[in-house]
C-alpha cells in the first residue's frame, strides 16, 4: 500500500485561543490526498482554505489533530523539504537573478554551486524560461515571474506542491495559459498538488478532486471528483463534462448555509 | 545607464549653480549690508559686512595661493589638504568602527525583541550627550587603558568620537531594514526550514539595503563632524578641525585664512558622502523598483 501524500486527521485550528477575539478557523478537518492527485481547495474568503494549506506546510501548527505528509509528521516533512510552495505573489528576491532565485532552496540545503546551477537551468527549461536565467525579476512579466516561482518550488524535486492562489494576481488570458502550463509541468514531474483557489473553472480544469469548504467555522462540506481524464487541453474548457462539473461545484457552494455570504468571494470565471 | 549618467550630470550642474548663487548672495550682502553691523527694531541682527568680518569670495580663493605663514614657501592649500587627509583617515576609522558596532547592535535588536526594548532608549539617549562633554572623558579613559603593550594613541579618541556619532544612524536604519522584511518572503524561508542565520543573510540583509544606504550616508557625515569636533575639543593636532581653530584666531589679521580650512572641511564631507553614494549606486543598480528609503 502506498503512503498517502497528505493525511489530515481531526484537525482544528483556533486563532487567538482563549482570548475574546478567538476565531475557529477550521474544525474537524479530515482529508486524504493520494499521490499523483491534484486537489483544489475552494470556498469563499474566510473558509480557512489558506490556513489548511499552511497547516499541511507546517507554517502553522494545528490546535488539535494530526497532519501527515508523506507518512511523516508535517514538521519533519518541512525539515526534509518534502514539499515546494508557491504563493499568490511570486515573491522572487529582487536582488537575485532568475536562476539564482530558482537555486534558493537548493542553496539553503547546501547543494554545491555547480549542482544547483544545473538544476536551476533544468527547472527553467521545464517552465520554458531558458533564455531568462540571467535576467532580474523586475524585467519579467507577472506570468513569467509566477513561472519562476513554480520552478523554484519544484527545484528540489519535492513530491508535493502546495499552491496558494498562485494565479490570483494574473489576468485571465495569462491565467488560462498558466493553468495549461501547470498541468503539463505536473504531468512531467508527476507531482501531487494541493491548490487553493476561489475560481470554480480553474479548480475544475486543473483538479482530479475539488474540495469545497465553507466559512465560520471553516470546514469541508463537499468533495467532488472531476472525471475529465488526465489529458486536458483548451478543448476541455468547452466540453460538456467540464460545464457539468462546474455546475456541480457551484451547487455545492450554493448549498451552504447563508448563500448571500457565499456568493461573495467565489468567482464564476 | 545613460539616463543615470545624465541624472548625475544635471545634479552636478545644479550643485555648481547653487555654489555660485551662495557666493553671489555673500557678495551682494557685502555690497548693501552695513559695514559695522546693524540693528533691526532694536535687535542686533545684521552681521558686519566689512572685509574683516566677511572677506570677499575672491580673497578667500586667492588665499589658497599664498603660504600658510608669511615668509614660508609653498601654498596653504597643501597644508589644508594634508589636514583634510589626516581627518579623512580618522573619519574613515570612526565610520568603520561605528558601522561595525551599529550593524552588530541592529542584528542583536532584530534577533531579540527584549534587547530592542531594553537597549533602544539608551541608544537614543546616548545621542543627546554633547560631544564636547564626552571628548575629554574618552581621552582620559583611553589614556588609562593599558592592555599588554597597547598604548591608546590620541588619534584613536577622535576616531572613537566619530564612531560614537556614526553608529546611531547605522543601528537605527539597519534595524528598521531588518524588521521590514515582507512577511510573505519570511514565510517562504520558513517553508524551506531555513535557519535564522540563513534568513538573515539570504533575505533580511539584502532586503534591508534600501534602508541601510541612507543610514550609512548619515553616518559618514556624522563621523566627519565627530572627528572635527573631537580634534577641536581634545586639541589633537594635524587635522582640519585644529586648522579651523588656529586660523580663526588670526581672523583679525588674515580674515580669509579660516575659510581655506572651512572649505576643506566641507569638501571632506562631500568626498565621504560621495563615496557612500557611489556604493549606493553600485549596490542598487539592479533594483530600480526600490529607491533608497
Amino acid at each position: 500500500m502506498s503512503v498517502d501524500a497528505v493525511e489530515v486527521r481531526g484537525v482544528s485550528k483556533v486563532f487567538n485561543a482563549g482570548r475574546p477575539d478567538s476565531v475557529d478557523a477550521l474544525v474537524d478537518i479530515d482529508l486524504t490526498i493520494e499521490p499523483g492527485s491534484f486537489v483544489s481547495l475552494i470556498g469563499p474568503s474566510g473558509c480557512g482554505k489558506s490556513t489548511l494549506l499552511r497547516l499541511i506546510a507546517n507554517l502553522l501548527e494545528p490546535t488539535t489533530g494530526d497532519v501527515l505528509v508523506n507518512g511523516k509528521p508535517a514538521s519533519r516533512a518541512r525539515l526534509d523539504q518534502d514539499y515546494g510552495m508557491a504563493f499568490q505573489q511570486a515573491g522572487l528576491f529582487d536582488w537575485r537573478s532568475v536562476a539564482k532565485n530558482v537555486e534558493l532552496p537548493l542553496e539553503l540545503k547546501g547543494w554545491s554551486k555547480a549542482d544547483r546551477r544545473a538544476r536551476a537551468l533544468e527547472m527553467l527549461h521545464l517552465v520554458k524560461l531558458d533564455e531568462f536565467a540571467e535576467h532580474l525579476p523586475w524585467q519579467l512579466s507577472g506570468g513569467m515571474q509566477q513561472r519562476v516561482a513554480i520552478a523554484r518550488a519544484l527545484a528540489s524535486h519535492p513530491p508535493l506542491l502546495l499552491m496558494d492562489e498562485p494565479f490570483g494576481a494574473l489576468d485571465e488570458m495569462t491565467r488560462e495559459h498558466m493553468q495549461g502550463e501547470l498541468l503539463r509541468i505536473c504531468g512531467e514531474t508527476s507531482s501531487t498538488v494541493v491548490f487553493v483557489t476561489h475560481s470554480i473553472p480553474e479548480a475544475v480544469y486543473l483538479s482530479t478532486q475539488v474540495v469545497v469548504m465553507s466559512p465560520r467555522p471553516g470546514r469541508i462540506t463537499g468533495r467532488i471528483g472531476v472525471g475529465l481524464g488526465r489529458d486536458r487541453d483548451e478543448a476541455t474548457r468547452e466540453a460538456a463534462d467540464f460545464f457539468a462539473t462546474i455546475t456541480e461545484v457551484r451547487e455545492a457552494l450554493r448549498g451552504l448555509p447563508g448563500p448571500a455570504d457565499i456568493a461573495q468571494g467565489v468567482e464564476d470565471r | 545607464m545613460k539616463e543615470l549618467f545624465r541624472g548625475r550630470l544635471s545634479s552636478a550642474v545644479w550643485f555648481v549653480l547653487a555654489l555660485a548663487a551662495a557666493a553671489a548672495l555673500w557678495e551682494l550682502y557685502k555690497l548693501v549690508g552695513p559695514p559695522d553691523g546693524g540693528t533691526v527694531f532694536g535687535w542686533k541682527l545684521l552681521p558686519r559686512a566689512n572685509d574683516r568680518a566677511m572677506p570677499h569670495v575672491t580673497d578667500m580663493l586667492a588665499r589658497y595661493a599664498r603660504p600658510e605663514r608669511r615668509g614660508q614657501g609653498g601654498s596653504i592649500a597643501l597644508v589644508v589638504l594634508q589636514g583634510a587627509w589626516f581627518t579623512l583617515r580618522l573619519a574613515l576609522a570612526g565610520f568603520a568602527l561605528g558601522a561595525i558596532v551599529g550593524l552588530g547592535l541592529a542584528v542583536l535588536m532584530a534577533r531579540f525583541r527584549v534587547v530592542e526594548r531594553g537597549l533602544l532608549p539608551y541608544l537614543v539617549l546616548s545621542q543627546t550627550v554633547p560631544l564636547i562633554a564626552l571628548a575629554p572623558l574618552v581621552v582620559s579613559w583611553g589614556g588609562k587603558l593599558h592592555i599588554g603593550g597597547f598604548e591608546w594613541p590620541r588619534w584613536l579618541s577622535a576616531a572613537v568620537l566619530g564612531a560614537f556619532l556614526a553608529f546611531f544612524p547605522v543601528a537605527v536604519g539597519t534595524l528598521k531594514g531588518l524588521t521590514s522584511t515582507p512577511p510573505a518572503a519570511l514565510e517562504l524561508m520558513a517553508s524551506y526550514a531555513a535557519s535564522w542565520r540563513q534568513t538573515l543573510f539570504t533575505l533580511r540583509f539584502p532586503s534591508a539595503v534600501p534602508y541601510m544606504m541612507p543610514a550609512f550616508r548619515l553616518a559618514a557625515t556624522a563621523s566627519v563632524i565627530g572627528v572635527v569636533v573631537a580634534e577641536i575639543s581634545t586639541g589633537l593636532a594635524g587635522g582640519i578641525g585644529r586648522l579651523i581653530i588656529e586660523y580663526a584666531r588670526e581672523a583679525t589679521s588674515d580674515p580669509a585664512k579660516v575659510y581655506t580650512a572651512v572649505f576643506g572641511a566641507a569638501a571632506l564631507g562631500l568626498v565621504i558622502t560621495g563615496a557612500v553614494a557611489l556604493v549606493d549606486l553600485v549596490t542598487m543598480r539592479n533594483r530600480p523598483g526600490e529607491a533608497s528609503r
